[in-house]
């Protein structure tokens, strides 16, 4: 995971540079939003642990038109019983103002690990999901949706 | 100001272990507390921070919300069917307000 943020900072890093070359203030201030809370946010729900790349998926578009409604699902693969069920799941995205997008709680009787929502993306990002099993082991996907018109407002 | 929350069940009558999809949709504007208004101001946050479904008083499923969630708030989650009973759907406000829908589930 640590490797993968490094790479996607680099990429936003280098993409405000070009960013503020080639359009200006309103773009490399888009870009730079990327370094919000994000590492905070999943820090604190995973306890500095790493989450291995798999048995998470996203349901993203991938290209959101508005930014002020797009729909996202989560599905995180497990037999979902009493003995091994997915728990918490964390869904932050990197470039809103704020990292945290939603966390949900699942029991066994879930049946399943899926939720379906609507979400505010203010620009192009990465929709990370972390998934916390009942034994505490984690689980992680991540997909990048492209933003036409961003969503937070103001 | 009461609100009452759209829910729809995939099925009202499922056998023991069926999964029953639940769709929810409430009017809230999930006020981001990021905007301004035509004065500079910035508008306070107002948003539902967490919901939660119980089946018979069990809960089934849970969520927190954060200012990212889009307005009128659409959830959309499956259990399992293991008793007959109310499915409760409560939205909290940051205001502390509630917002309560009830539906039924019968299992055969």
């Amino acid at each position: 995971m640590d490797l993968n943020l490094n790479r996607r900072q680099a990429l936003a890093a280098g993409a405000g540079a070009i960013a503020a070359v080639a359009f200006g203030g309103a773009a490399a201030q888009a870009q730079a939003q990327a370094k919000n809370d994000i590492q905070e946010v999943i820090d604190k729900f995973t306890g500095g642990k790493k989450a291995a790349e798999r048995l998470v998926r996203l349901d993203l578009p991938e290209i959101a038109e508005n930014g002020n409604t797009v729909p996202i699902g989560v599905s995180v693969e497990s037999p979902m019983t009493e003995q091994s069920y997915v728990k918490d799941l964390l869904v932050v995205a990197d470039g809103n103002p704020r990292a945290g997008v939603a966390t949900f709680h699942f029991t066994p009787n879930s049946g399943v690990a899926e939720v379906s929502t609507r979400i505010r993306l203010n620009a192009t990002q990465h929709i990370t999901a972390i998934a916390r099993m009942n034994d505490g082991s984690l689980a992680m996907g991540t997909k990048e949706v492209k933003v036409t018109i961003g969503g937070c407002g103001g | 100001m009461s609100v009452k929350p759209r829910i729809r069940l995939d099925k009202k009558e499922a056998k023991k272990g069926d999964l029953v999809e639940v769709k929810a949709l409430v009017q809230h504007t999930m006020e981001t507390g990021q905007r301004k208004d035509s004065s500079g101001n910035t508008i306070p946050r107002k948003i539902l921070n967490k919901f939660s479904c119980t089946v018979n008083g069990k809960e089934v499923f849970a969520a927190d919300f954060e200012p990212s969630i889009s307005a009128n708030p659409y959830i959309q989650f499956k259990f399992k069917a293991t008793e007959s009973g109310p499915v409760v759907l409560t939205w909290i406000d940051d205001d502390g307000s509630k917002i309560v829908g009830e539906e039924k589930i019968t299992v055969t």
